[in-house]
C-alpha cells in the first residue's frame, strides 16, 4: 500500500497549498475551465475549436471468439463461434456533452466502453482522443497524456475499489501513477510531495460531498452511493477530460441514484467535463444526455440529440424501448406491446439483426443489413421523420 | 377489511447478533383482498423481501418472527410447525424470487420439475400433470410448449426462464402469489412482458399478488394498492394512482420526486439527503426524521403510527390533527 | 456549485477494522475464542515454538556436544520407571544422549525446516500462481500442465528425488553442512504446487474485477498491480495453506529422516529420533521412540486444527 501518512487534523487540511484546482464559474462549454487549467497546467490554453472533437470513434469493432479449443472443434467438426460484440461503430463526442449509450444486455456497450477507455482493444476500427489513436504506435509519452485525460466510473462500487487499500490512497494512487502536479524545477520533475497528495485527496473528497477523514477508512466502511462518490473522486484525482461511466447508479437505489447524478452534473458544469454514459435506463439518458445513441446487438441503430430522439424516434427498435419503459406517470400514453428477447449475439439474424422482433419488417429487412444512414439504421426510415411517433 | 386473503398485524423480525437482537421489520402491518395486487416497495435495507419471507416462512436463522401476527384466510400461520408450513407453501401461497438462473434446478428438465410441483399439491396422474404443464406453458407465453416441455433452464433465455417460473409458482392455483423483484434481472423489454403476463395470469386464476420491488414504474403499472417501506416500517399505503401523483409521507414525496422520468429531462432531480439507516441505528421516533424537510419535535421522540388519511394511511404526524390511527391498515377502519 | 451536498453524520459507517481484520469479514479473535479445541491447539503450539526457540537455555545438557555425553549412561530408561535416573527425565538413547534435550533440539530443527520450505514453497507457488493467472494464455497452460505432472507424485517421492539429485551434485563434499539446505529445497520445491494453483484461481477471479480494471486504466504496470492489487486480495487462502503445509513439512522432514536420506545423526531432527529409536523399541527401551514421537504427532495436530479454524475464520461464506 502506499506509505502515506494519513495524520487526523493538520495534514489533511491546508487546501491552499499543493495542487489546487481552479474552480471557474459555471460554463456549459467549460471554455473557461479548460483555460483556468490549463494555465495550472502552465501551458497555453488551446483555441476552443481546435480539439473540440474530444472523442471520436470510427469503425470499432470487436470479435470475441468463444469458439471451443482446437482439438475438440477437430474432433466435433464445429465451426468457430465468433461473438461480434460490437459491429462497426462510428460516433464523435464533443467536449463538454454527455453522450449516452443505450441498449439492452447483449448490445456490446460495455464492450464498447472498455474500447474507448483502453482497456480493451479493439479488432478493428479507431479510437481517437484529442486526434491521438490510443492503439497506434507512437510518441509513449502522448499517449500517456492523452490517458491521463480519461477515466471511468464503473458500475459495481463494491468491486470498484480495492477492499485492502484506505480510501484516501484510492484516490491517490492515479495522482502518483500520472505524475499529476509535478513540478518542472530547473528542468528537472519532481514529484509531488506526499503532503500535498494527502491535501488534494482530502479536497477531492469534500468536492463529491464526503469527509476529508474518510481517507483514512477503508471501502467496506461505505454504503453503495458512497462508495460511488469515492469512485468519483478518483476518477477526478488526475485531472481528466473525459469520463467514461458504466452504468454508474444501476447497482444503486433511487434516491443515491438522484444524489450522484446531479453530484455528476454539478461536476461537469464546474470542471468542463465530457461524459460518455452507458446505462440502460432511459429515463437517465432524458435527464442526462445532450446526445444518444441506441445499441442493438454490437450495432448503432440510432444516433441523435436527445430531445428529438425521444419525442421523434426513427428506429423501430428506439420507440419499442420507449414504449417498454413503465408508465410511473400513469399518462396512459400508447404503447404497443413489445414481443420477443435480444437474441444472443453469437448468433444474429440475418439481414437487420432486429427484424425477428420488428413490427415493421419486410422482406428487404430479413436479407440486407441497414447501413447508419442519416443517423438512423433502417430501411425504412428514411421517408417521414414522424413516422414512429405517437402522441 | 374484514375478508382480507392476507392479513399481517405488527408483524416484527429479529435478528440474533452477538450483540443483541436486531429488529429488522418493526410493527409492519397490511391486508391484501383476494385477487388484489398490492405492491410493496422501497428501497434496499427498507425491509420488503423479508416481509415476503416471512410471510411464506422462509426465513432462516438467526432471523425469527418475533412478534405480531399473519393470518391467511382468517387463519394463523405465522405460528405453524414446518411440515404444516411446507403443505401452505406452494399450494395456497406461490412464490416467485428474482433471480430465475437460480430459481430452477439445473439439473432437471422443466417438464420434471413443473409435473412434480403439480402432483404435490393435487392429486393428478403423471400423465394429466404433464398435460396440465403443457397447458401452463402455454399460458406463460412459451411457444411450442409439447416441444420445449422436455428442455433444461439453460435452454431457455433470461425472460422464458421467468415465464416458467411463473408458471410453476402458479401451477398449485394458489389464492396468493409473492413475487419479489421478478422483472429486475431483465432487460427492460422483456420484464414489460413479463409483467404483462404475471398481472394476466393472476387475473386469470383470481389469484392475489404481493409484489415486492424497488421499481415504482413496475408497481405504477400492475398494482392495485401500494405499500412504501422505509427502515422496517410501512411508511404509507394506499391505492397506486394516489399515492404515485400525490404522495402523503414526506419520505414517499421524495422518492417520487427523486424518480427520473422518461416524459421530460428536469433540470435537477429532488434528492433526498443522507441515507436510509442501518438496522443497527434507527433514529428514536420516526425512522425518517433525520432526512425530512418537515422535521418537527415530535417527530424525534414518538414513532408514528399508521393514521388514517381519506382513504389511505401514512405514518406521519404532520396529518394528526384531524385523523384517527386506523386498526386495518391501509383503509378507514 | 463547487461542492456538492455533504451526508450528514455517517449512520453508516462500521467501525474500523484491526490490522489482521483487514484479511477478514468478521471478528477473527472473537471466532478463535469461541472453540475450545482451537484455543487449546493455539496454546500447544505456542507452547511448542517457545520451547523450540529457547531450547539451548531449557535443555539441561546439549546432547550433541560430543564432550559432553558418556555412553556409560546409555538406554537409562526415564525418570520416573524404574531404573531411571533423575539426570533424564525421559530417559537416555544409546548414545547416553539425554532424551529431553534431544526432543528440544529435534523439535527447534524440524521446526526451522518446516517454516523455512513452506516459506520458499509459498513464494514461488504464490509468485508462480501470480503470473499464471494475471497472464493467462500459453504462460498459464504451460505453468499449469507442471503442476498437474508434479502432482501425480506424492510429493515425499518427489522431495527424495530432489534430495537425491542434490547430493549426486554436491558428490559428498560437505554433506552434513548441506543437509539443512537441500532438505529445505526439496521439500520447498514440493509444495510449490498447491500455492501456485490456489493463488492462480483466486488472481483469475481477481483480475476481472473493477478495483483492477481501474488500476490498468492508469497504466500501472502489470507487476505493480499484481504486487499492489491483487496479492493483497489473495493472500487468505495462503495463509491456510501455509499453516497446514507446515504440519505436512515437518512430517515429510520426518519421513525423509526416518528413511536415512534428511539430516545427519548429527543435526537430528524428530525424524532422526524417532528412526534411532525405533531400532530400540522390540529390546524394551520403549522412551527413546515414544517420546519423539509423541511430540511429532501433537505438533502436527495442533498445527493442523489451527490451519483448520483459520481457512473457517477467512471463508466468508461460512459467515
Amino acid at each position: 500500500m502506499l506509505a502515506l501518512r494519513w495524520r487526523r487534523g493538520a495534514g489533511l487540511g491546508g487546501g491552499d497549498r499543493g495542487v489546487s484546482k481552479a474552480a471557474p464559474p459555471a460554463d456549459p462549454l467549460g471554455a473557461n475551465a479548460l483555460a483556468a487549467r490549463a494555465a495550472s497546467e502552465g501551458r497555453e490554453a488551446l483555441p476552443l475549436n481546435a480539439v473540440e472533437r474530444l472523442v471520436a470513434v470510427n469503425e470499432l469493432s470487436r470479435v470475441f471468439d468463444e469458439s471451443q479449443p482446437w482439438i475438440s472443434r477437430l474432433i466435433d467438426r464445429q465451426p468457430r463461434r465468433l461473438l461480434r460484440a460490437v459491429d462497426g461503430v462510428d460516433f464523435v463526442i464533443d467536449r463538454g456533452e454527455t453522450f449516452a449509450i443505450v441498449g439492452e444486455s447483449g448490445a456490446g456497450k460495455s464492450t464498447l466502453a472498455r474500447m474507448v477507455v483502453g482497456l480493451l482493444r479493439p479488432s478493428a476500427g479507431q479510437v481517437l482522443i484529442e486526434g491521438v489513436d490510443m492503439a497506434a504506435a507512437g510518441d509513449p509519452a502522448a499517449r500517456r497524456d492523452v490517458r491521463r485525460r480519461m477515466q471511468m466510473i464503473f458500475q459495481d462500487p463494491y468491486a470498484s475499489l480495492d477492499p485492502r487499500w484506505r480510501v484516501g490512497d484510492i484516490i491517490a494512487e492515479p495522482i502518483f501513477a500520472f505524475g499529476v502536479g509535478a513540478r518542472q524545477a530547473n528542468g528537472v520533475a519532481r514529484s509531488p510531495g506526499k503532503r500535498a497528495v494527502a491535501a488534494r485527496a482530502g479536497e477531492l473528497l469534500r468536492l463529491v460531498g464526503l469527509d476529508r477523514a474518510d481517507a483514512l477508512k477503508y471501502p467496506h466502511e461505505f454504503s453503495g452511493g458512497q462508495r460511488q462518490r469515492i469512485a468519483i473522486a478518483r476518477a477526478l484525482a488526475s485531472n481528466p477530460d473525459f469520463i467514461v461511466l458504466d452504468e454508474p447508479t444501476s447497482a444503486l437505489d433511487v434516491s443515491i441514484q438522484a444524489q450522484i447524478l446531479n453530484l455528476m452534473r454539478d461536476l461537469q458544469e464546474t470542471l468542463g467535463l465530457t461524459y460518455l454514459l452507458i446505462t440502460h435506463n432511459l429515463a437517465v439518458v432524458r435527464n442526462m444526455a445532450t446526445r444518444v445513441g441506441v445499441m442493438y446487438l454490437g450495432r448503432l441503430v440510432e444516433i441523435g440529440p436527445t430531445e428529438e430522439l425521444f419525442q421523434r424516434p426513427r428506429h423501430p427498435y428506439t420507440r419499442m424501448l420507449l414504449d417498454a419503459v413503465p408508465d410511473l406517470a400513469m399518462s396512459g400514453r400508447a404503447r404497443t406491446p413489445v414481443g420477443g428477447e435480444p437474441p444472443s449475439p453469437i448468433d444474429p439474424p440475418p439481414g437487420c439483426c432486429f427484424h425477428p422482433r420488428c413490427p415493421r419488417a419486410v422482406d428487404r429487412c430479413r436479407s440486407e443489413a441497414p447501413a447508419l444512414i442519416d443517423n438512423v439504421a433502417c430501411h425504412l426510415a428514411h421517408g417521414d421523420a414522424n413516422w414512429l411517433t405517437r402522441t | 377489511m374484514t375478508d382480507a386473503l392476507l392479513s399481517v398485524r405488527d408483524l416484527r423480525v429479529e435478528f440474533a447478533t452477538r450483540r443483541g437482537p436486531l429488529v429488522a421489520l418493526d410493527g409492519v402491518s397490511f391486508d391484501i383482498a383476494p385477487g388484489e395486487v398490492l405492491g410493496v416497495v422501497g428501497e434496499s435495507g427498507a425491509g420488503k423481501s423479508l416481509t415476503g419471507l416471512a410471510i411464506i416462512g422462509l426465513l432462516d436463522p438467526p432471523g425469527r418472527i418475533a412478534g405480531g401476527e399473519i393470518r391467511l384466510g382468517g387463519e394463523r400461520i405465522d405460528n405453524l410447525r414446518p411440515a404444516a408450513m411446507r403443505r401452505i407453501r406452494g399450494r395456497r401461497v406461490g412464490m416467485i424470487f428474482q433471480d430465475p438462473l437460480t430459481s430452477l434446478n439445473p439439473l432437471l428438465r422443466i417438464g420434471d420439475q413443473l409435473v412434480e410441483t403439480i402432483r404435490t399439491h393435487k392429486s393428478l396422474t403423471r400423465k394429466l400433470a404433464r398435460e396440465r404443464a403443457i397447458a401452463w406453458l402455454g399460458e406463460v407465453g412459451i411457444p411450442a410448449p409439447e416441444k420445449r416441455i422436455d428442455g433444461y433452464p439453460h435452454e431457455f433465455s433470461g425472460g422464458m426462464r421467468q415465464r416458467v417460473v411463473i408458471a410453476l409458482a402458479l401451477c398449485a392455483e394458489p389464492a396468493l402469489v409473492i413475487a419479489d423483484e421478478p422483472t429486475t434481472a431483465l432487460d427492460v423489454s422483456v420484464q414489460a412482458q413479463i409483467i404483462a403476463v404475471l398481472k394476466k395470469l393472476t387475473r386469470d386464476h383470481g389469484a392475489a399478488v404481493m409484489l415486492i420491488t424497488h421499481d415504482m414504474g413496475v408497481i405504477a403499472e400492475t398494482a392495485d394498492r401500494v405499500a412504501v417501506m422505509y427502515a422496517g416500517r410501512v411508511a404509507e399505503i394506499g391505492k397506486v394512482g394516489e399515492v404515485v401523483r400525490r404522495p402523503l409521507h414526506p419520505y414517499a414525496k421524495g422518492l417520487m420526486a427523486a424518480i427520473p422520468t422518461l416524459e421530460r429531462r428536469v433540470a435537477r432531480l429532488a434528492q433526498i439527503p443522507g441515507a436510509m439507516p442501518r438496522l443497527s441505528a434507527i433514529p428514536r421516533g420516526c425512522a425518517f426524521n433525520p432526512r425530512c424537510a418537515n422535521v418537527f419535535d415530535r417527530c424525534r421522540v414518538e414513532r408514528p403510527t399508521l393514521l388514517a388519511i381519506g382513504g389511505r394511511s401514512a405514518a406521519c404526524w404532520l396529518y394528526d390533527g384531524d385523523a384517527a390511527p386506523v386498526s386495518a391498515a391501509g383503509t378507514a377502519a | 456549485m463547487g461542492e456538492a451536498e455533504v451526508e450528514p453524520a455517517n449512520a453508516e459507517a462500521l467501525p474500523p477494522r484491526s490490522f489482521l481484520g483487514r484479511f477478514a469479514d468478521g471478528d477473527l479473535v472473537a471466532s478463535f475464542l469461541s472453540s475450545k479445541v482451537t484455543v487449546a491447539a493455539g496454546l500447544v503450539t505456542a507452547i511448542l515454538l517457545l520451547a523450540a526457540a529457547f531450547a539451548p537455555l531449557i535443555a539441561p545438557t546439549n546432547p550433541f556436544d560430543p564432550a559432553a555425553n558418556f555412553l556409560i549412561d546409555s538406554l537409562t530408561p526415564p525418570r520416573f520407571v524404574a531404573g531411571g535416573d533423575p539426570r533424564f527425565l525421559l530417559g537416555a538413547d544409546d548414545q547416553g544422549r539425554d532424551m529431553w534435550s534431544a526432543i528440544l533440539y529435534g523439535l527447534r530443527v524440524s521446526l526451522l525446516i518446516g517454516v523455512f520450505s513452506v516459506a520458499l514453497g509459498g513464494a514461488i507457488g504464490v509468485t508462480v500462481g501470480l503470473i499464471a493467472g494475471y497472464a493467462g494464455g500459453w504462460v498459464d497452460a504451460v505453468v499449469m500442465r507442471i503442476a498437474d505432472v508434479q502432482l501425480t507424485f506424492p510429493a515425499i517421492l518427489i522431495a527424495l528425488l530432489l534430495d537425491g539429485v542434490a547430493h549426486a551434485l554436491l558428490k559428498n563434499s560437505g554433506r552434513d553442512e548441506t543437509a539443512f539446505g537441500v532438505l529445505v529445497v526439496a521439500i520447498g520445491l514440493s509444495f510449490w504446487v498447491q500455492f501456485a494453483r490456489t493463488v492462480r484461481g483466486s488472481t483469475l477471479v481477481e483480475k476481472n474485477r473493477e478495483y483492477v480494471q481501474a488500476a490498468r486504466l492508469i497504466a500501472l504496470s502489470p507487476t505493480r498491480i499484481l504486487v499492489r492489487h491483487i496479492l493483497p486480495n489473495v493472500m487468505g487462502p495462503v495463509l491456510v495453506i501455509a499453516t497446514i503445509n507446515l504440519a505436512l513439512a515437518i512430517i515429510t522432514e520426518a519421513t525423509l529422516s526416518f528413511l536415512g536420506v534428511g539430516l545427519p545423526p548429527t543435526q537430528p531432527s524428530l525424524g532422526t529420533l524417532i528412526r534411532i529409536g525405533q531400532n530400540f523399541l522390540f529390546s524394551g527401551e520403549w522412551w527413546i521412540v515414544a517420546f519423539p514421537s509423541l511430540t511429532l504427532a501433537t505438533l502436527v495436530l495442533a498445527v493442523n486444527l489451527l490451519g483448520d479454524w483459520l481457512r473457517d475464520a477467512l471463508n466468508p461464506r461460512l459467515k
